[in-house]
């Protein structure tokens, strides 16, 4: 079984305008030193396949399918091996 | 003519109601509701997907919407040519299944917008806007996510082959940022796929149909495809 950790980011040609809002909360907190926010997704579940590839492919598919919009996100998949309980 | 229009009701569908007593009861067309869980699309010679906040906008607006069974059948008869249109909620599930470029993102100054705007009609050869009696209609929106976007070489694309038909506008008709409500690129406000027969838009022309509201140009939208259908 694996643990995914599917990250889900907009291009980085698309104005992210909840991470301006907080870049300019940032300003208005003092931090001097922030920029370039971005507010990203991370979704996390299960997968019950052994093999990673089989699991890799699925994971890929849902993620093109469903959890993100090819049009304006790109996704970063991240696969933890862990035993069944 | 009279033609048979079928309203998708998806789970949060909310201005389904709205858009049938338009088409049955303003325009007299013969007009059925479609649950999103049919497939049947019951012989209907145009497909509505109305406005709301369909599955809770979970994901994305349109994202779940878009894997209900009625949307097989409405992808399917979009294939075939058949009229699909979709109003605000509709317009994002329209571009999650792909039926139409694009996505529509959450609004630049990240507030739900609710006012009447100005919107042009940049095309008036499509069955949307041949018949508009005028080329700037008000109209209502109301979003959180209409801005509409789409990359350099696509919106090239779409501007090449006619398929903007609404830009947000001045009252007199001049398109400018200064009355783009919601950072949408290029102002797109409404947009059809190539071949004509898929047709999207933000602003709500069922909202603006009835007499009763003092608000009547976004009926000539629905006056127009009727007009120019052909069966």
């Amino acid at each position: 079984m694996f643990k995914a950790k599917v990250v889900i980011k907009r291009k980085k040609s698309i104005l992210d305008p909840q991470g301006k809002a907080a870049e300019h909360g940032a300003v208005l907190l003092g931090y001097k030193n922030i920029s370039n926010v971005r507010i990203d997704k991370q979704v996390e579940f299960l997968v019950h396949v052994d093999e990673q590839d089989a699991a890799q492919k699925e994971v890929t598919e849902f993620c093109t399918k469903l959890l993100s919009n090819p049009n304006m996100e790109n996704f970063e998949i991240n696969l933890e091996k862990i035993d069944e309980a | 003519m009279k033609l048979k229009f079928g309203v998708v009701i998806f789970p949060g569908s909310n201005c389904d109601h709205d858009t049938y007593h338009v088409l049955k009861h303003i325009l007299n067309q013969e007009t059925v509701y479609l649950w999103h869980k049919d497939v049947d699309l019951q012989g209907c010679d145009a497909i509505v997907l109305p406005g709301g906040f369909s599955y809770g906008d979970y994901i994305r607006t349109g994202a779940v919407a878009k894997l209900s069974p009625i949307m097989n059948s409405v992808i399917d008869f979009a294939d075939r040519g058949g009229i699909v249109m979709g109003i605000c909620n509709g317009f994002q599930i329209l571009t999650e299944s792909g039926l139409l470029p694009g996505a529509l993102i959450k609004n630049q100054n990240l507030k739900f917008v609710c006012k009447d705007v100005y919107i042009k009609a940049v095309n008036r050869d499509s069955l949307w806007s041949k018949s508009l009696e005028k080329d700037t209609l008000l109209t209502p929106i109301a979003h959180g996510e209409g801005n509409y976007f789409t990359d350099a070489e696509t919106l090239a694309e779409l501007e090449k082959n006619d398929q903007v038909i609404f830009k947000y506008a001045s009252s007199k008709g001049e398109i400018s940022d200064v009355y783009n409500p919601n950072g949408s690129v290029s102002n797109i406000a409404g947009i059809m796929n190539k071949s004509g027969n898929v047709f999207g838009m933000m602003p709500h022309p069922e909202r603006s149909s009835d007499e009763a509201l003092r608000k009547l140009d976004g009926v000539q939208i629905f006056n127009s495809l009727i007009s120019n259908f052909i069966k």
